[in-house]
């Protein structure tokens, strides 16, 4: 069976086709099975090297990449933007050149700025996989939210998705929103005017100014974490006037017409965007979410890893 | 032109020789008691089917059978790029004294099975593993054999066999494929 090659790296799912979603995903569903053996690892990347450069706060994203590169049993190292050379002004490409001149075969990247993964990825010879560059894209989290969706509704087609919160600073949205489309999924997002970006209609994308309306419509809420200090920067009055009109609460969506799962991508402000009782209720997937995320990024790694087509035809030989 | 393809086993032929293997590994194990069929990814998975529901209707038992994609085990993963497809891997029981039968179609270089008997190994220590085959082509690179064979071919190199399982090609046969050029 032929499949698309994805190509070097991974820096969003912008510019991924269909088919490309579609392997990731479907690669990423054998891998689930890894994490529930009492060995949970395999071979597959013995010998491979792959440096986790995190120039921003992580937990959930590199513990989650790190798992699944430990699982295919490559060398890893942690590479944290306190305590290292780029605390001493070193650049961003200085500090992955001298990476590579150790002989790595990999990069995973989280910086703040929108675009680095790219940058990176066009100055090394390393695979780089994108976790999260600044507002662009953050494509591994899209594709687990993906994965979580499919799992639960057994398709992604024609599915009923709002994004709800933050919508402008994140990341996470844009992937989803991309992937979400391609995939034949409807797209909405929901959240106070000041946090929704401009011209998003021409994405596809619905935009609902009250969750009510949201709620009335979707099948899956998204629920985006708010981060605090949008509230200093003066987008939004004050949390507790969020969470009564936006937040989403068990009162809220008892008036929705149908079940509707609830996904967040974490760390959760409980009794802000989403209160305890539905963030802890029976149709959130959130925690399903976060083992997904293993399996995806398994995938990814797997797939981005060694075996070029010019060796595939040699070894035919 | 095309190679001509040729029968090596018929519908009713694969039906004889399963059966035959079916009881050849109840008289190897002395029995069906802890035994575990394990079929590989992809057209072992049916053989194993096969097997097992032939012993079960003779032996009056429910014997599980799994499933192993080695894919993830493969010897040869940094040259074959664009990356192989991995199917699923069906083993939720301990294997621990357990007594497993693993079930290929084609047993040729042995590096498929290398990549099980690896695989087997982080799923516990079974009390012993043996390896039964549809067609025995030879041309091994491995020192691995099998226990129980359906069919014992002498295919050269180049020359392709291909089993055919109802389930996925809409038929059971056995072909021969000729080397291109021949």
């Amino acid at each position: 069976m032929k499949s698309p090659d994805l190509g070097k790296d991974l820096l969003g799912l912008e510019e991924l086709s269909t088919a490309q979603i579609q392997l990731l995903l479907d690669t990423a569903e054998p891998f689930k099975e890894i994490s529930l053996r009492a060995i949970k690892k395999v071979p597959t990347l013995r010998g491979a090297t792959i440096v986790n450069l995190f120039f921003e706060a992580s937990t959930r994203t590199r513990i989650s990449f790190e798992f699944a590169e430990k699982r295919l049993s490559a060398d890893t190292v942690n590479v944290a933007s306190s305590g290292s050379s780029v605390a001493k002004g070193e650049t961003l490409v200085d500090t992955a050149r001298n990476l590579e001149a150790m002989k790595i075969d990999m990069v995973v990247v989280r910086h703040g700025s929108s675009g680095a993964a790219r940058f990176l990825a066009q100055r090394i010879e390393s695979n780089v996989i994108n976790a999260g560059d600044g507002m662009h894209e953050h494509p591994t989290q899209g594709l687990l939210d993906l994965l979580t969706l499919r799992d639960h509704f057994g398709r992604l087609d024609g599915l009923r998705v709002c994004i709800c919160g933050d919508v402008l600073h994140s990341r996470v949205a844009r992937s989803n929103i991309w992937g979400l489309r391609k995939m034949g999924a409807e797209v909405a997002i929901c959240g106070p005017r000041s946090l929704l970006p401009n011209a998003v209609e021409a994405l596809g994308v619905t935009v609902f100014r009250r969750i009510e309306e949201a709620i009335e419509w979707a099948d899956a809420l998204n629920i985006l974490r708010l981060q605090l200090e949008r509230m200093q920067a003066g987008y939004i009055p004050s949390l507790r006037e969020y969470n009564r009109v936006f937040g989403v609460t068990r009162e809220k969506l008892e008036r929705a017409p149908r079940d509707i799962l609830i996904m967040h991508p974490g760390p959760m402000n409980r009794g802000v965007e989403i209160d305890s009782d539905v963030a802890d209720g029976p149709h959130s997937v959130i925690l399903d979410q976060v083992t997904n995320g293993v399996a995806v990024r398994m995938a990814v790694l797997y797939l981005l890893a060694g075996g070029s087509p010019a060796l595939a035809e040699a070894a035919k030989g | 032109m095309a190679p001509t393809r040729t029968i090596a086993l018929d519908a009713r032929a694969v039906a004889r020789t399963l059966r035959r293997m079916a009881d050849e590994v109840v008289e190897l194990f002395d029995g069906t008691d802890d035994l575990i069929v394990v079929g590989i990814q992809r057209r072992g998975v049916q053989l194993a089917d096969r097997l097992v529901q032939m012993i079960n209707e003779r032996e009056g038992v429910q014997i599980p059978r799994g499933a192993l994609d080695i894919t993830l085990y493969r010897d040869d993963l940094q040259t074959v790029g664009p990356r192989p497809v991995v199917g699923k891997t069906h083993l939720p029981w301990a294997l621990d004294g357990k007594r497993v039968v693993i079930v290929d179609d084609v047993l040729y270089t042995g590096r498929t099975i290398r990549a099980a008997l690896d695989e087997l190994a982080d799923f516990g220590r079974p009390a012993r593993i043996a390896l039964a085959v549809l067609v025995d082509r030879g041309g091994r690179e491995l020192p691995i054999h099998a226990d129980i064979v359906g069919k014992t071919m002498d295919v050269p190199r180049g020359a392709r066999i291909d089993v055919l399982v109802s389930e996925l090609d809409g038929e059971d046969a056995v072909v021969l494929v000729p080397a291109e050029g021949e």
